[in-house]
């Protein structure tokens, strides 16, 4: 255990929406369900224009081996396959549905019954888990490490450090008997001994109610809380690894090297439910706030509800909104329309007025150095810029961009308000093109 | 409600919340860790510091504003930068010193060392520093003419040498350490009251806007240098029975150490940037500011060694820099 810490910085926290008990929305007139969910290849649809789907029906699937499959969240009639350009800027396949409100379940959805390590994996494939914290990568990859042996830890990812954001915060308030279910399920198939749950310690409540039920079933000798200090970005994957493990995880090494599975709190929860009810990944709880919105509070939503439409459910826009977030505001993507369908990844849309949605004026870097004193690992943003201005590729390189996660906290803390994130992003470019390694 | 799409969003690059922290406010907390100073100089100089003040503060922002208007540049006036450059000029001179003389000390530090050289973060050395020493070196009478504090048993402001001075040319008796401390001493308007200047100074690094290496190597070595210079050449006649530690803390305490260390050798744009370089400039500056006040043929050397040490920057910042480098591919190999 590490009581030393990665350096970090202390946001406002925003958590309006932490008392907010989440609320189901009624099944929307159309969705719009997404081909590329995931990290990896897409989707190819496996429904036509007119075809009548069930909820949990598997509707996308690829043989690739880094994709998830991708499964009907409603009950209707397939009315068209469209395309739109995704949040990214790429192209996405949409699934457009139109829902007949039955919610009529699809017949092969039943509990799923796994012998071993292998029936797991494909169980959690056949289920179309992603990394639900906002990575997406395939869950049934990551629960299938190569060093087998060598794994022993699971580390469950509740920090929840993005400021806005609280649907974590809810899921284990109000789930947390799937994410004890879930922890057992992992942690007996992949036989791992010891499983923590990190969490800020501005949810006290969430730790003491954890806390409560693992004494409750007897599993204290197998999974405990860990209280992170509420600071940004203690839920970054690699820091968290070194806040709990005290072991120090460059990029590009995975946590199974380390001898960790890591996964978000709420992927967790789902494999505890999934085990439990059999329905594929077909909805999401995200957290809706941003001062844009009329009633800010945490929804479970279809996959494929439109973002329009989810605001809508929240009393609609209080002011007209200039900018829009999938994710918080440290790390999420803005989105050029609101006429986008919710995907597996997000934990949150934040609709910003003009008011909070100002973009800051750049000015002179006056050589203040918190750049530096609150990146993680170390770097030295301003430097950065300057060999990224030069475009040296091998200074970029010697400067260490590429262990730039692009956590933003440089660019939160800077006085003169620089991009320095983006530009180390565009860094990592330089560097990747001159082919250095 | 209604069902209106919104397609025409703000698309910009994550992240989407900045520190409410701003070159404006920064500057601002560094003006407001100057006001306990500032207080006790009205005390010990009478009002004159007050109209010292506010006329290097608005020469300093006139110059800044005509700059960038003539310019045709965006206009910096507000960041407060030139405010501060302009008070930390008026702390710098003694204050009977004629406005003329000081508004001249305002021209040099705005337009000659910070515009000239491309305005806010690309000047190479700190402009009120800079400024001081022109005036020192142009008008040395009126620059060393110092007034002595206002006490009921002289009135009317009377002049005489500083304590540093007393102590490279005698002629007077050494005030003590706690009238040093306090303030009640002759000096630059704005340095006399070691305890203010520390007050202001511990504001600032719990605010984080200053880090504490930069002042702790200044004055640890200004006060080391003082202990192992006094032990070896004995106590001066001039100091009375003032112990070899009471010699070391007189040192910090007189003349413009709290001053320089606190708010002119943490000026961030003249100053390294890693803690590696800060400790390297602080002690560099504790270094010359002794060598000047004991071997040199002035009484006092903070603002010389700030000014040294603002052309060494850039090669203490290279020298940081690659020792980092060097550093990080020791402990972890990763690029």
């Amino acid at each position: 255990m590490s009581q030393k810490h990665l350096n970090s910085v202390k946001t406002g926290h925003f958590k309006n929406t932490a008392g907010c008990a989440t609320e189901i929305m009624p099944i929307p007139d159309v969705v719009k369900i997404s081909m590329s969910q995931h990290i990896g290849a897409p989707c190819k649809p496996l429904v036509a224009k007119g075809d009548y789907v069930t909820v949990g029906q598997l509707i996308g699937d690829t043989d690739a081996f880094v994709s998830a499959p991708i499964h009907s969240s409603v009950s209707g009639t397939v009315t068209a396959i469209e395309e739109q350009r995704s949040a990214s800027g790429g192209r996405d396949t949409l699934v457009v549905i139109e829902t007949d409100k039955k919610q009529e379940p699809c017949a092969d959805v039943k509990p799923p019954q796994a012998e071993d390590l292998a029936g797991f994996v494909k169980a959690i494939r056949e289920s179309g888990l992603v990394g639900l914290g906002g990575a997406s990568f395939p869950t049934h990859i990551k629960f299938n490490p190569k060093n087998l042996d060598e794994v022993k830890t699971l580390i469950v990812n509740a920090a929840e450090c993005e400021p806005f954001i609280t649907s974590d915060h809810r899921l284990m308030l109000e789930d947390a008997e799937d994410l004890i279910a879930g922890m057992e399920l992992v942690m007996k198939y992949i036989g791992l001994d010891h499983g923590y749950i990190g969490i800020e310690e501005n949810k006290p409540d969430a730790i003491a109610h954890l806390d409560q039920l693992i004494a409750e079933k007897g599993l204290a000798d197998k999974m405990e809380t860990f209280t992170l200090q509420a600071r940004y970005p203690k839920g970054a994957e690699r820091v968290l690894v070194y806040e709990i493990t005290g072991k120090t995880m460059n990029a590009g090494v995975l946590p199974a090297d380390l001898g960790i599975i890591l996964s978000n709190v709420t992927t967790i929860a789902f494999v505890g439910k999934y085990f439990r009810t059999g329905m594929p990944l077909v909805e999401k709880r995200v957290t809706i706030d941003g001062d844009a919105v009329a009633r800010p509070t945490n929804v479970i939503a279809p996959l494929g509800t439109m973002i329009g439409d989810i605001i809508n459910f929240c009393g609609g826009y209080k002011e007209e909104p200039k900018k829009i977030l999938m994710g918080g505001p440290m790390m999420g993507r803005a989105i050029y329309s609101d006429a986008m369908p919710l995907v597996k990844n997000n934990n949150a849309i934040l609709a910003f007025s003009s008011k909070q949605a100002y973009i800051p004026e750049e000015t002179a870097c006056i050589n203040c150095g918190r750049c530096h004193s609150v990146c993680p690992f170390n770097l030295i943003p301003t430097a950065l810029a300057d060999a990224y201005d030069a475009k040296d590729a091998q200074k970029l390189s010697d400067l260490r961009v590429m262990q730039c996660m692009e956590c933003g906290s440089c660019s939160y803390i800077c006085p003169a308000r620089r991009p320095l994130a983006f530009i180390n992003k565009l860094g990592k470019g330089v560097v990747k093109e001159a082919g250095i390694k | 409600m209604d069902n209106k799409v919104r397609d025409n969003l703000l698309v910009s690059s994550s992240p989407h919340i900045v520190t409410g922290v701003d070159t404006q406010k920064t500057m601002a907390a560094v003006l407001l860790a100057l006001a306990p100073s500032f207080l006790v100089s009205i005390y010990v100089f009478g009002a004159r510091v007050i109209l010292l003040t506010l006329v290097c503060m608005a020469a300093s922002m006139f110059f800044e504003w005509a700059w960038n208007r003539l310019m045709h540049k965006e206009q910096t006036v507000m960041d407060l930068s030139a405010a501060l450059t302009g008070v930390l000029i008026a702390f710098n001179v003694p204050s009977n010193l004629p406005l003329w003389i000081a508004i001249l000390g305002c021209f040099v530090a705005i337009v000659v060392v910070k515009q000239l050289y491309g305005g806010i973060g690309k000047n190479l050395v700190n402009p009120a520093i800079t400024a001081r020493v022109v005036l020192f070196i142009s008008f040395a009478t009126q620059m060393t003419t110092w007034p002595l504090p206002l006490t009921p048993s002289n009135a009317d402001v009377t002049t005489g040498a500083t304590p540093l001075g007393v102590l490279a040319e005698g002629g007077a008796e050494l005030p003590s350490n706690m009238q040093c401390f306090l303030g009640v001493i002759g000096g630059s308007m704005g340095e006399v009251s070691a305890i203010a200047l520390i007050i202001g100074g511990i504001f600032l690094i719990y605010k984080k806007i200053i880090s504490p290496i930069i002042p702790a190597c200044f004055i640890g070595t200004v006060f080391v240098f003082a202990l192992v210079y006094y032990s070896i050449a004995g106590v001066p006649e001039v100091a009375g029975d003032m112990s070899v530690l009471g010699m070391a803390i007189f040192h910090i305490m007189a003349g413009g150490v709290m001053l320089g260390a606190f708010f002119m050798a943490t000026d961030y744009v003249t100053s390294p940037l890693l803690p590696r370089g800060k400790v390297i400039f602080g002690i560099g500056c504790g270094l010359i500011t002794m060598i000047i006040r004991l071997f040199g043929a002035y009484p006092e050397g903070v603002s010389f060694s700030i000014l040294l040490m603002n052309i060494m920057t850039p090669l203490i910042d290279n020298y940081a820099l690659k020792m980092e480098i060097k550093k990080q591919a020791k402990k972890g190999g990763a690029k």
